[in-house]
């Protein structure tokens, strides 16, 4: 009987596809892995391998630009996370915990708005907001400009993990505690807020991901000494370049790869 | 004793009932924030496409529709009259053309990816889906910068094709629209295949199995099962590849040089060196509606055809 199983392939095999996805997989990954590799080079050229060290991470952690760039990405980013993730989460709750309510639907939109316009729209707009604000009412925010443009970017990052989080969570938990007599905040604070927070740790990392890597916004809005990190690299590629780039590069990379893998384990777990 | 529980039960109820309603009003500041950050710079921008450029950027309040013009027509320096000069309207379609290919080529890439990720025993499919999500969330200008030293005249690609004797001197890809192309591929493929990894994972195979009862080959199966049940998953696949790479601003920055341009660096370049900023709104806009009729596109396909599986 065996034999009739062993010697037909899979019925959901389609011939090639499999090399397909290796095909896919390398295309993705060798480009980085390379870049990651030649910021080990000992040679002061992105061109010529002379051997292994890690003298670049050296010279790019010693950089004072560096410093700056990272304290100014570390404040943007934290910031614009905290601010977006409760936002999205207060929203999250606004838009699940409730009776439908007319406007939910144009809500939604809005929340999920910067989404769909392409980037680049995002950044022209609000530069001139900004510009506006700043020429007619004399209001400049400094690097509150790029945290606020953040911020908006972010919340739709959020929100959509929290939502779907209170979404699969089991209503029956919450229900129990309004029978046995909770107040709706003792609920929230004991039962709902608890089970809500892989969802908001989730968003958390997505929301940090999202500003930390910015670059279209960031560039077009940013003044004068409000360097973040992929600015700095982008006034680096413009001078003749050493493996210190690939060593900066290297660090953005493994940062984004630290969040998204934290965030995707959290998602995991709570199934 | 009874009755009192009830009644205590109903205060609860309608407790719970006013907290449910109450709820609505959590959603007020995130909604207030993106209208006000968000939504009002769309307005603003589309009101500074009516007026007139400032010498050094920025708007004077007089209304012109003059940007809207200057889209497809020049002013002639000396007798002021209007002709059809089409950069603009190049650019446009150029970038069109380059977001229809790498969306194609990323359909043609992605879908088998995603299909061989479905197929998957559960623990296999959790690292497949890991390791596509990496490049999806990873620095967009570092990965073009990875390609970037790859393609370059001394680049890893050119070393290599010297090295196997194919070309006895580097061929210049960097710079060029290949460039651009293989760089959107490169950014927006991950965008392709976790769409279609989603609709394909919720695929019941027991159709396959009923093709292939009905002696169908495997490549009839593909065409004629798998794919129309997947529809859904390719369009939203393709448009999450199409509006970005239609609007890309980082890629042909870093691999076009400033020559090859797109839609997203001549936008930028009237916001900044071409000190136009109305010219820039209304591209922007021109833009802007493109997406809007991609994502109209998507609406009308989408909701039609949802009960269709059931």
């Amino acid at each position: 009987m065996a034999t009739n199983t062993v010697k037909h392939r899979d019925i959901k095999d389609q011939p090639g596809f499999g090399m397909m996805a290796v095909i896919c997989l390398f295309v993705l990954y060798a480009p980085i892995l390379i870049l990651m590799i030649w910021s080990f080079n000992s040679g002061n050229l992105v061109t010529h391998w002379e051997g292994v060290s890690l003298q670049w991470y050296g010279v790019a952690l010693q950089n004072e630009e560096f410093h700056n760039a990272a304290k100014n990405t570390l404040i943007i980013s934290i910031t614009a996370t905290i601010v977006s993730t409760t936002l999205a989460t207060m929203a999250a709750i606004g838009m699940t915990r409730v009776k439908a309510w007319r406007g939910m639907g144009t809500s939604f939109m809005v929340i999920n708005l910067p989404l769909m316009v392409p980037e680049i729209i995002t950044a022209v707009a609000t530069l001139s907001f900004f510009a506006l604000l700043a020429g007619k009412l004399g209001l400049n925010f400094g690097i509150g400009n790029i945290i606020i443009a953040h911020t908006v970017f972010c919340i739709p990052f959020a929100y959509m993990p929290i939502r779907a989080r209170l979404e699969d969570m089991d209503l029956t938990l919450e229900n129990a505690a309004a029978d046995l007599y909770a107040t709706p905040w003792n609920a929230f604070k004991r039962v709902t807020f608890p089970l809500m927070i892989p969802g908001i740790l989730s968003g958390l990392a997505l929301a940090f991901i999202v500003s930390f890597d910015d670059f279209t916004i960031t560039q077009l809005i940013a003044g004068p000494g409000q360097t973040t990190l992929p600015l700095y690299i982008w006034n680096q590629i413009r001078r003749p370049m050493t493996p210190e780039i690939n060593a900066i590069s290297t660090i953005l990379l493994l940062v984004s790869i630290l969040f998204v893998s934290v965030s995707f384990l959290i998602a995991r777990r709570r199934k | 004793m009874a009755k009192a529980l009830s009644k205590a039960e109903q205060v609860a109820r309608a407790m719970e009932g006013q907290q449910m309603t109450r709820n609505r009003w959590l959603s007020l500041p995130a909604v207030l924030f993106i209208t006000l950050f968000g939504v009002c710079p769309l307005i603003l921008m589309f009101i500074y496409s009516f007026l007139v450029a400032a010498p050094y950027g920025g708007v004077v309040w007089q209304f012109t529709t003059k940007a809207y013009v200057y889209f497809l027509f020049q002013e002639d320096i000396f007798d002021g009259t209007l002709q059809f000069a089409p950069d603009f309207l190049i650019i446009y379609l150029r970038s069109f053309i380059f977001a229809l290919i790498t969306t194609a080529v990323c359909l043609l890439l992605g879908f088998p990816t995603a299909y061989f990720m479905a197929t998957r025993p559960p623990a296999q499919r959790n690292w497949w889906v890991l390791l596509i999500t990496i490049p999806f969330w990873s620095n967009l200008l570092v990965r073009t910068l990875a390609i970037m030293f790859i393609i370059r005249d001394q680049g890893l690609l050119n070393g290599f094709l010297i090295w196997i004797g194919v070309i006895d001197k580097p061929i210049t890809l960097l710079y060029t629209d290949f460039a651009i192309v293989l760089g959107l591929l490169y950014s927006f493929l991950p965008f392709m295949v976790l769409p279609l990894y989603s609709s394909l994972e919720k695929f019941d195979f027991r159709l396959v199995e009923a093709g292939f009862d009905l002696y169908a080959t495997r490549r009839r199966v593909l065409w004629r099962i798998i794919i129309p049940i997947a529809r859904p998953g390719i369009i939203a696949g393709c448009l999450l590849v199409f509006i970005p790479a239609l609007g890309a601003y980082v890629t042909p920055l870093i691999l076009g040089g400033g020559k090859h341009l797109m839609i997203g660096d001549l936008i930028a370049q009237q916001f900044g060196s071409g000190r136009n900023w109305p010219l820039g709104s209304a591209q922007a806009f021109i833009l802007m509606a493109a997406v809007l009729v991609a994502l109209f596109f998507y609406v009308r396909n989408t909701s039609g055809k949802v009960h269709h599986g059931h």
